[in-house]
């Protein structure tokens, strides 16, 4: 079955992610306008047991912040594997917004 | 160049770009002069490209482009007899590299002859004096970390602990030209000045927080140089390229970057916090911003880094293209770890405690492992193999067994050998010791400064 309904990445500017010092990682989504922002910060599509699934990461840990007047969501959660480490791939956690920008609302 | 005791008005901070090194345009430090900057504020570290450049006390910037940036920023500020405060030198701020960037400042003061006052300031911090405040119950974990082990602080090649502004202030107020500070917070950087000069804390963190990075803060982050003005009530943020614009929405957005909590930011002294902030377009290129807010906390804390050896690695590549193999690479990867493990006891004697390994699928699933949501089929993978060992001599020697397999390793339904593309040869890259970050923590300190050692090498004119 193809899908062809709009990712959250598809309805926004920008989907990014970094390092929030060496111990955090900070996901946001700069939604392009206020039904994107809707979708995004509909809790049912993200929430705290979400982002916890998506990244294998203790629910726990996980902030979300979600900001009307950027129309953004900003996800932050304890980085689960040591950054530069032997089995850290991304060592500036920049590639790691891809499973949350793949969400279809 | 102390002048804390006349009250001022405003503050203007010039900030060439978001790390020494990184380039500018000359024009957009010309501007800023002519638009009467104050002090010249650039950050020259972050812990932001891993552990390996505290663990080695290394810079990642060439010393040539430090030099470039610095002859310029050294040279504007002569000519407007304004400070130049550079942060967290060398990347890391060790000791190693303020004694760098230093030696290149020496090195162009004299070839340029100017003639400036240079402080340095050192925030290395020995295991020694650590433990003493670890027993005396002054150091605590910040989250994700738990308590402190003095074993812990003992393993670090390299612990520095991040200075407020109050060092580069002390060192200001002793005359200093230019200051290159050991590790600081990226905000103490720019604060330092307007914080001497009287100016309120909740503009001036804030405004430090959106300068830190340059360019980030504009429509245009490729466009490295900005300008802050400071005063009572809040600051103006602009562009030093007159055709990049700050807007509401980036100046606001930049405080989301590489931020844990984007409302609030602890700094040594207290905590800054933007929730009331209201940014307001002054016109198509200016953001003005009001209603920043600093807390005092109770308590003064300095945060600690530390970076310590985890091992010694040796890498090794190979590429696939043959789709018999990529329809079922993961088993073809599970399947070289198997073989991998087995010849490493047959010939080295060693068991998988004995080392690690890691097997990454470049093009599959390399970056994001079991959390990739793709399922398509690739079209050629490149096999990264990752070794780690207590000595390089072991990492190596199992890289080598792995490399006939590397090689030769067929799919479990081939009744023949393929043959893989090496990227190189030899294909083992020996990486030498790797390093983790294992301090999160703070140090409860009573006097800002104690942590930090400042020398000061006059200006002949002042000898």
């Amino acid at each position: 079955m193809s899908d062809t309904r709009p990712t959250l990445g598809d309805l926004a500017l920008e989907v990014r992610s970094k390092n929030a010092g060496p111990f955090w990682v900070t996901i946001e989504l700069f939604m392009r306008d206020e039904a994107g922002y809707a979708a995004a910060a509909d809790e049912d599509l993200i929430n705290e047991d979400v982002v916890a699934r998506l990244y294998d990461v203790p629910a726990d840990g996980v902030q979300i912040f979600r900001i009307p007047s950027l129309k953004v969501v900003k996800i932050s959660y304890p980085r689960p594997i040591s950054q530069g480490s032997l089995f850290d791939r991304d060592i500036h956690a920049g590639q790691h917004h891809v499973p949350l920008a793949v969400l279809v609302p | 160049m102390s002048k804390s005791d006349e009250a001022v008005d405003e503050v203007r901070i010039l900030v060439p770009s978001g790390m020494l090194g990184a380039g500018f345009d000359v024009a957009a430090i010309e501007r800023g002069l002519a638009l009467g900057a104050h002090v010249i504020a650039v950050d020259g570290g972050s812990t932001d490209s891993g552990p390996y450049y505290l663990g080695t006390g290394t810079p990642k910037t060439a010393t040539a482009a430090v030099a470039r940036d610095l002859r310029i920023l050294l040279g504007a500020a002569a000519k407007a007899h304004i400070p130049l405060i550079v942060g967290s030198c060398g990347t890391s701020g060790t000791d190693s590299g303020v004694d760098w960037v230093a030696k290149v400042v020496e090195n162009i003061l004299a070839e340029d002859g100017l003639d400036l006052t240079v402080a340095t300031i050192y925030s290395e911090q020995t295991a020694e004096d650590l433990v003493r405040h670890l027993d005396a119950g002054r150091v605590h974990p910040l989250a994700p970390m738990g308590e402190l082990r003095a074993e812990t602080l003992e393993s670090c090649t390299h612990i520095v602990g991040m200075m407020g502004h109050e060092p580069i202030v002390a060192a200001l107020q002793a005359g200093a030209d230019v200051v290159l500070a050991g590790r600081a917070t990226d905000t103490a950087v720019a604060a330092a000045y307007p914080l001497m000069m009287g100016m309120p804390a909740g503009p001036t963190w804030h405004a430090s927080k959106v300068v830190e990075c340059g360019g980030q803060c504009t429509t245009n982050p490729r466009s490295g140089s900005v300008f802050a003005t400071i005063d009572r009530t809040g600051f103006i943020i602009e562009s030093l390229d007159e055709s990049v614009s700050c807007t509401p929405h980036s100046v606001a957005a930049h405080m989301l970057y590489e931020t844990a909590n984007p409302f609030r930011m602890r700094e040594p002294a207290g905590t800054l916090d933007v929730t009331d902030a209201v940014y307001t377009a002054l016109d198509d290129r200016r953001v003005r911003v009001e209603g920043s807010r600093f807390e005092v906390a109770d308590q003064y804390t300095v945060k600690l880094e530390g970076s310590r050896i985890t091992g010694f690695e040796t890498m090794s590549f190979t590429a696939i293209r043959d789709p018999l193999i990529l329809k079922d690479i993961e088993g073809w990867a599970v399947f070289l770890r198997q073989v991998l493990t087995g010849r490493v006891t047959q010939t080295l004697g060693l068991e998988p405690a004995d080392y690690a390994f890691d097997i990454r699928l470049y093009g599959h699933n390399a970056v994001l492992g079991h959390l990739d949501p793709a399922t398509t089929p690739p079209r050629e993978v490149g096999v990264m193999l990752l070794v780690q060992a207590a000595d390089q001599a072991t990492a190596t020697a199992v890289a080598k067994v792995a490399n006939p397999l590397m090689l030769h390793l067929p799919a479990m339904d081939m009744d023949y050998l393929p043959s893989l593309a090496f990227a190189t040869s030899p294909a083992e890259v020996e990486r030498g010791a790797a390093y983790e970050f294992v301090l999160n923590h703070v140090v409860d300190s009573d006097v800002p400064t104690s942590m930090f050692r400042t020398s000061i090498r006059k200006a002949a004119a002042h000898v």
